[in-house]
C-alpha cells in the first residue's frame, strides 16, 4: 500500500575561502553554520540516539563504526531551524536539510530557503573574517578533480515493499532521469571516459549498483536503512544518485516525478520490466548522451533510448495515478511529458527549464562572444559560478533576474520558509516547538524532541514516529494553548493517561 | 485525464508564454534580441570571478557524504 510521500532534500555545500591565511574547509564550513541564529541561542543539541547508519536494507549491519560527537562537538557542530529542518557541519561542508515536506512545490521551497540560509551565513562570516576575505559557496556537487559530495533525497516509503522491488524498479529510472534533473558539468573526472560536457554533475562518481555506502564506490541504489520513523510501518528511501539544482523547474520535476515513481513501485506495477544490462556504465553513457538518443540495453532484450525509458514510467504513472492525483501531482504529470517531448524535438529548447540546459546555452553563448573554447579556464568558472549561492555573482541568480529561466516559486516565496516550518508535516510540530519553547528544549532528532522543562529535572522525550503527524492541523491550537513547555508535556501526559 | 488532454494543457500555456515573452520582441528585431544577449553576456563577464584561472587551480573540495 502506497503512503504519502513525505520527502526531504540534503545539500552539501561546496565552501572555498579567498584572501585568508586559513583555507581550511572544516574550519570555515563551522563558521558558516555558527554565523547563522534565527532564534535566541540556547544549547539544543542533535539527538544521535536516533541514527544507525550502519544498518543495511538488505538485513544486515555494517561491521563500521560510526560514532557519535560528544556534547561540546555536537553543540559546535548542529543547528536546528525554526524552519523543522537542520543545519550542520558535515566532514568539510556546511549541509542543510529541508524539513520534511509533503509535495514537490513545498519541497522547491524549502530548498530554495537552504540557498537563503547559506547565503546570510556566508555574508556574516565574512563580517566576522573581515573585509578583506571572501567565503565563496556553491550548490554543485564536484570541484571538477575527482572529489564529489552530495545532494541527497530522502522518501518516505511503505516498509512491507521488498528492497529488491525497490532496486529492480527504480534503478533504469534513475540512470535515466538525468536528462531532466541533471545540473550539467564542463569535463569529466574519476577515471571516466572523456567528456566536453556532460549532463550530470555526480555520474563520473557510481560505482556500483547497490551498496551502503555514500563516500566511496557510491552505489546507484543506497542501502542505509534509517527510518527515522516507525520502521515497522515506514522505510525512508535515501536516494544519492541526484545532482544539487538550482532551478526550481528541475527541482520541482525530480523529486516529483521519483515520489511518483516509488508510488507505482509500492503498488508493485513496475517490479523488474525496465531491468538494464548494466546500470553502472548506463549512467555514464547517458550523462554523456547530449541528444538523450542512444541507446541502453534491457535484461530482457531491446535497446531504449532514455526518453523512450522515461515515457515508460511516464504512461505507468498516468495510467495508475491520474486518476487519483492531486493537483501538484497532476502538474507533474503535465510537466514530466512536456519535457519528454522537448527533448525528444530537441534538448535546447529547455534552456529555461532544465539546469544542464540552461548552464550550456550560456556558456556557449559566451564562449562565442569571447571567442573561447571548452578548455579555457572561464568556461569552468561560468561552470562553477553557475552554482554560487551570492545572488550578486550567482549567473543562476542573473539569469533570474532577466528574466532567462522558468520559476516554480513566486519571487520571495522561498524567504517565508527560512521562518516557518511546513503545515503538513511533523515538521510543523519540531519547527513551532523551537520558536516557543527554545530554551526549554535539550534535543532533537527527525523523529524525536527532548524538553528540559523548569518543573522536572529529568529530560522528557516525545517521539514523533509518523512523519505525516505533528501537523498545524492536529497540533496547532495544542501549541496555541500552551504558553511553556512545561505546559506542554501537561497536556501530553494528561492526554495518554 | 486522458494524456493529450494534460499534454494540450500545460504546451499551451507554455506557448503562449512563449508569445507572451516574443510578442515585445518581435517589435524590437533580431539586432535588439541580440543586444539584449550581449548586454546579459557583459553583465555576466563583469561578475565572473576575476582571477578565474587562478580561482579554478585551487577550487578543490573535500569529497562528502
Amino acid at each position: 500500500m502506497p503512503v504519502p510521500k513525505v520527502m526531504g532534500v540534503e545539500t552539501e555545500y561546496g565552501i572555498s575561502v579567498k584572501g585568508a591565511v586559513d583555507r581550511d574547509p572544516v574550519t570555515a564550513s563551522t563558521l558558516v553554520v555558527n554565523s547563522y541564529r534565527d532564534r535566541e541561542r540556547n544549547k539544543v543539541l542533535w539527538d544521535y540516539d536516533q541514527e544507525s547508519p550502519t544498518s543495511d536494507a538488505r538485513g544486515f549491519t555494517s561491521d563500521e563504526t560510526v560514532q557519535s560527537p560528544d556534547e561540546e562537538s555536537n553543540r559546535v557542530i548542529n543547528d536546528i531551524l525554526i524552519n523543522g529542518g537542520r543545519y550542520y557541519v558535515d566532514h568539510a561542508h556546511p549541509e542543510y536539510c529541508t524539513p520534511e515536506c509533503l509535495d514537490a512545490r513545498e519541497l522547491v521551497k524549502y530548498d530554495k530557503a537552504g540557498e537563503i540560509i547559506l547565503n546570510i551565513s556566508r555574508q556574516i562570516s565574512e563580517e566576522v573574517l573581515g573585509k578583506d576575505t571572501r567565503i565563496i559557496i556553491h550548490k554543485n556537487n564536484s570541484d571538477h578533480k575527482g572529489h564529489s559530495y552530495g545532494c541527497h533525497e530522502n522518501y518516505l516509503m511503505d516498509r512491507s515493499v521488498d528492497f529488491q522491488e525497490i532496486v529492480d524498479g527504480l534503478t533504469p529510472f534513475l540512470v535515466t532521469r538525468q536528462i531532466f534533473t541533471g545540473s550539467g558539468k564542463v569535463g569529466y573526472e574519476n577515471g571516466s571516459d572523456p567528456a566536453v560536457y556532460q549532463i550530470s554533475q555526480r555520474a563520473d562518481f557510481f560505482e556500483s549498483e547497490v551498496g551502503l555506502s555514500t563516500m566511496v564506490d557510491r552505489p546507484i541504489i543506497n542501502t542505509r536503512d534509517e527510518p527515522h520513523a516507525d520502521e515497522k510501518r515506514f522505510r525512508r528511501l535515501h536516494v544519492i544518485v541526484g545532482d544539487a539544482n538550482m532551478s526550481e523547474f528541475t527541482t520541482y520535476l525530480k523529486v516529483g516525478t521519483t515520489a511518483l515513481v516509488l508510488t507505482l513501485i509500492e503498488m508493485g506495477v513496475i517490479k523488474d520490466r525496465f531491468k538494464l544490462m548494466n546500470p553502472v556504465k548506463a549512467i555514464k553513457s547517458v550523462s554523456r548522451d547530449l541528444n538523450c538518443n542512444g541507446r541502453i540495453s534491457l535484461l530482457k532484450g531491446g535497446d531504449w533510448t532514455p526518453i523512450q525509458i522515461q515515457r515508460e514510467y511516464l504512461n505507468l504513472a498516468v495510467k495508475y495515478l491520474s486518476s487519483t492525483a492531486d493537483p501538484i501531482a497532476k502538474d507533474i504529470l503535465e510537466k514530466w511529458e512536456f519535457v519528454l517531448d522537448k527533448l525528444e524535438e530537441d534538448p535546447m529548447q529547455l534552456d529555461r527549464h532544465i539546469d544542464w540546459v540552461i548552464k550550456k546555452r550560456l556558456i556557449e553563448a559566451y564562449m562565442r562572444k569571447f571567442d573561447l573554447d571548452w578548455s579555457d579556464h572561464r568556461v569552468l568558472m561560468l561552470d562553477l559560478q553557475y552554482h554560487d549561492v551570492d545572488p550578486e555573482k550567482g549567473l543562476y541568480y542573473r539569469l533570474v533576474k532577466n528574466g532567462q529561466v522558468e520559476r516554480i516559486l513566486n519571487p520571495g516565496e522561498a524567504f517565508s520558509a527560512v521562518t516557518d516550518p511546513p503545515e503538513s508535516t511533523r515538521a510543523y510540530f519540531r519547527g513551532m516547538c523551537l520558536k516557543k519553547y527554545s530554551q526549554q528544549i535539550h534535543s532533537v532528532s527527525w523523529n524525536s524532541m527532548v524538553f528540559e522543562l523548569n518543573s522536572s529535572s529529568s529530560l522528557n522525550k516525545i517521539y514523533m514516529q509518523d512523519p505525516c503527524r505533528g501537523t498545524k492541523e492536529l497540533v496547532g491550537e495544542i501549541l496555541d494553548g500552551c504558553k511553556t513547555a512545561d505546559e506542554l508535556i501537561k497536556f501530553f501526559d494528561e492526554l495518554s493517561k | 485525464m486522458p494524456s493529450k488532454e494534460r499534454k494540450q494543457t500545460y504546451k499551451k500555456r507554455e506557448e503562449e508564454k512563449r508569445e507572451e515573452r516574443q510578442e515585445p520582441e518581435a517589435d524590437k528585431g533580431a539586432q535588439d534580441i541580440k543586444d539584449d544577449l550581449d548586454r546579459l553576456l557583459d553583465e555576466i563577464d563583469e561578475i565572473l570571478e576575476e582571477d578565474s584561472e587562478e580561482f579554478i587551480e585551487n577550487y578543490i573540495q573535500r569529497g562528502g557524504e
